[in-house]
């Protein structure tokens, strides 16, 4: 029992633990990253693991277990069981024995991080708990920043490389350079043949005029909603949440018969005429939040002073309310560039594609991947530069909105 | 002499400001109803009724004109033919009225006893039409000088029209959209299948979004940019996300298949859309990487707002660090959790886009709301589709109810 507390058990398992969690990261890093697939060798990583994980529980120094783990590195190559050994087909040795070294760094780095300030002896439970803390946090990062960023990144590294290419090595994700502007050959052709540029404009005036008229009809409503006293208040405020949750699907069937009757299918109005219908009951939901939070004695002293209730809405609510109009406009604006389901059902002809619907038309055998993923770009690109320009805003718009996705 | 009582009913005062409340409301309210409501209407209407995609253009009578005969000289003989079509070819068509202006220049010389001419206006009663007719209609003319310089039959077009029944409008009505649905394990399949992904879809995107909640629950430099890292994949456009999926994963040239291979985790590619229990496993999984940005924002932001005395108050007695997660955050975040678990699970429920472009619905992965666009334009029966797309909205009802008690208690909305 006293082992299984002691600080090297403890060293040792995290150790371990970190070096397999590590040498798949890195394994799968080198062939994201040059198209040679590595496989980690768990005696080896296991190995180095375990060594650091002691020395980081005896406090040796950080240069020290450094040391330690590069050594055994070395050994575990020189003894061919690993750390990383090249798959069929790939990797010179000089490469194997550079990540390896490189893998040794990245196990002994954070084991030591997580053993700081333990004791070699007996570790009492805070100690021990702290120090799997440490170790799940480590793993937290890597694992999230992994499935977040992998995907993008194969998007973006998949829209740069020919069809050929592709084919010939699917793990192979780099540039290469020396094509220069043939590089970007999917764009180009995406703004040529296949008028990208319109779908792109109609994307964005269809979002801007949405957010228009979402706004147009919500602020007066979520004022009534937040300030005015009638009745029938709170079955209203219940109202606009149970429409929000009724699922698109229900609607959007008799919506397209109701189109195809009367003509507006196929047509940019039709779409302006629904999109605006399901963003109102989420702006009203978000908008009478934070109207509820402004306090009413400004908006009392307006009153005294002469102004009508719409006079004290648009020269003292609004004003105060901007930094949550910006929120709902931007949550608003995400919602309607990034619409999928109406625009497939309803525009069936090329030359009033929204952007995700024209995406949707490259995906046939016919069309290159390649176009595919640059489309996939395109209609990533405006939304992330919005959202990374203005992430406090949409940050908060999307904590009070996110009832719906 | 009277009692003094508080005011009773509401005061002129009050009224005004309801007047002026239902005047602010009403735009939303008439937009919404005519564009919500009308439409959750139509849904029950058209779920009993045999309504096809075909039916959406009802049966029309069509027409076409010309000369023939090649007149030559003022004198000639020559006929005006109209053919005539019913566009359907099952439906019948009633009281179909033919109505043309003759060119000057062409004198009737017989004319077909079901039309009459008045003037230079022709009309034509042409009686009922049963679906797939097809006939000609012909009038004699004899055509003078002035048709020769120029004139022209086809500028004026001829109008037809016709009263047709229309099965969406008609008093017709049947259970057999929902019969055909119920009969055959397929809808309790596809309703296990939609619980099976709500459920674990749901759980899997909070329990990310809580471990990425509390990772990020300190300050520390770069805290901005993970945070705003792990929305990404709510933030970027459904199309984009489940198409890279789709490719990473395809089995024949998908990255993630070939370096499985080639680190030798499997010696064969895996149609991970493809094949039934990982094609549904698959779904989840991007269903859970998808929303855990949301349930990690909402968590976040109640994590920050719990009191920090309550942690002092712990680290005096003597609390390890689990069990403060234990005994004083988990608690804490019941609340939001649950209200969390309802709403995404009303949402994930809905959802059609993620399963419709990941896999289309194959292999297993058909939930309600694909079944609604399945039956409607697949199968072309929008009847049994909108019968789908009820059961549908009845579940929803239900949640909401559920929600709606729980939520009042836990958020008093």
């Amino acid at each position: 029992m006293r082992l299984l507390q002691s600080g090297y058990f403890a060293g040792a398992v995290l150790g371990a633990l970190w070096s397999i969690i590590a040498a798949w990261t890195v394994a799968i890093g080198v062939s994201l990253s040059s198209g040679s697939p590595a496989v980690p060798v768990a005696a080896g990583c296991l190995a180095i693991g375990i060594v650091s994980g002691l020395g980081a529980a005896h406090q040796f120094r950080f240069a020290t277990v450094i040391m330690l783990a590069l050594a055994s590195a070395l050994a575990a190559v020189v003894a061919g069981i690993g750390p990383l050994a090249a798959a069929e087909g790939g990797g010179s040795p000089s490469v194997v024995l550079a990540s390896s070294l490189a893998l040794a760094v990245a196990i002994a780095g954070p084991v030591v991080a997580f053993m700081t300030g333990l004791p070699g002896g007996v570790l009492t439970r805070h100690e021990l708990e702290a120090a799997i803390i440490r170790f799940l946090t480590g793993f937290g990062y890597l694992f999230f920043t992994a499935i977040v960023v992998i995907p993008f990144y194969v998007m973006v590294m998949t829209s740069l490389k020919s069809q050929q290419e592709l084919l010939l090595n699917p793990l192979d994700f780099t540039v290469d350079l020396s094509k220069g502007w043939d590089l970007l050959r999917g764009y180009g052709e995406l703004f040529t043949r296949y008028h990208f540029g319109t779908y792109m404009w109609t994307s964005f005036y269809v979002s801007v005029v949405t957010v228009l008229v979402t706004l147009l009809f919500s602020v007066p409503g979520a004022y009534a909603v937040a300030r005015l006293r009638f009745r029938g208040r709170k079955a209203f405020s219940r109202g606009i949440l149970l429409i929000y949750m009724v699922p698109m699907i229900v609607l959007a069937l008799p919506i397209y018969i109701a189109f195809s009757v009367t003509g507006l299918r196929n047509s940019v109005p039709g779409l302006l005429l629904i999109y605006p219908v399901t963003t109102i009951p989420v702006a009203l939901y978000m908008l009478q939040g934070y109207f509820r939070g402004l306090p009413t004695e400004v908006e009392e002293a307006g009153l005294m002073d002469g102004l009508n209730r719409l006079q004290v809405i648009a020269k003292i609510t609004l004003p105060l309310s901007l930094p949550a109009l910006a929120s709902v406009s931007l949550y608003v604006f995400m919602i309607a560039w990034n619409e999928f389901l109406l625009a497939f059902m309803l525009l069936d002809d090329p030359a009033i594609f929204t952007l995700t619907r024209a995406v949707t038309s490259l995906n046939s055998s016919e069309v290159p991947r390649q176009y595919l993923m640059a489309g996939a770009v395109v209609a990533t690109v405006p939304i992330m530069v919005l959202f990374l320009g203005l992430e406090k805003f949409m940050t908060k718009g999307l904590t009070a909105g996110s009832v719906k996705g | 002499m009277t009692a003094i009582s508080p005011p009773r009913g509401s005061g002129p005062l009050a009224r005004r400001e309801a007047r002026l409340a239902w005047s602010m409301l009403l735009p939303t309210i008439s937009i919404v109803s005519l564009v919500v409501l009308l439409p959750l209407l139509a849904v029950f209407w058209i779920s009993v009724k045999p309504v096809t995609l075909s039916d959406l253009r009802p049966p029309a009578p069509i027409v076409r004109e010309d000369l023939r005969g090649r007149p030559a000289t003022a004198g000639d003989e020559a006929d005006i033919r109209y053919r005539l079509r019913n566009s359907s070819q099952s439906k019948e068509i009633r009281d179909v009225v033919l109505s043309d202006v003759l060119p000057d220049g062409l004198e009737v010389r017989t004319l077909d006893p079901r039309c009459a001419l008045d003037g230079r206006q022709l009309t034509c009663r042409l009686g009922t039409w049963q679906g797939g007719f097809r006939d000609e209609l012909r009038i004699p003319v004899t055509v003078g000088a002035s048709y020769l310089d120029g004139g022209d039959i086809e500028a004026s077009p001829p109008v037809i029209d016709g009263s047709a029944e229309n099965v969406l409008t008609n008093l017709t009505f049947t259970t057999a959209n929902f019969a055909s649905i119920f009969d055959g394990g397929e809808f309790w399949t596809a309703f296990v299948i939609t619980l099976v992904y709500t459920v674990a879809g749901t759980v899997g995107a909070m329990v990310l979004g809580l471990f990425a909640a509390l990772l990020l629950n300190k300050s520390f430099r770069g805290q901005g940019i993970l945070r705003g890292l792990y929305l990404f994949p709510y933030v970027a456009p459904v199309i984009a996300v489940a198409f890279t999926w789709v490719i990473l994963l395809d089995p024949f040239s998908g990255s993630i298949n070939t370096l499985m291979v080639r680190m030798g985790v499997t010696t064969e590619t895996i149609n991970f859309f493809g094949q039934k229990p990982l094609a549904l496993i698959m779904v989840i999984v991007f269903e859970a990487w998808r929303y855990f940005p949301l349930s990690f924002l909402f968590i976040l932001a109640r994590l920050q707002s719990i009191d920090s005395d309550m942690y002092e108050a712990a680290d005096m007695d003597g609390a390890s660090p689990f069990q403060k997660f234990w005994y004083l955050s988990l608690p804490q975040l019941m609340g939001i959790l649950s209200v969390l678990f309802l709403l995404r699970f009303i949402w994930t429920f809905n959802k059609f886009d993620d399963i419709f472009l990941l896999t289309g619905g194959n292999a297993g992965t058909r939930t309600l709301t694909v079944d609604v666009y399945e039956q409607a334009f697949a199968v072309s029966n929008i009847g049994a589709g909108a019968a789908v797309a009820v059961v549908v909205f009845l579940c929803l009802v239900v949640f909401s109810a559920l929600f709606f008690r729980f939520v009042s208690r836990e958020e008093g909305l």
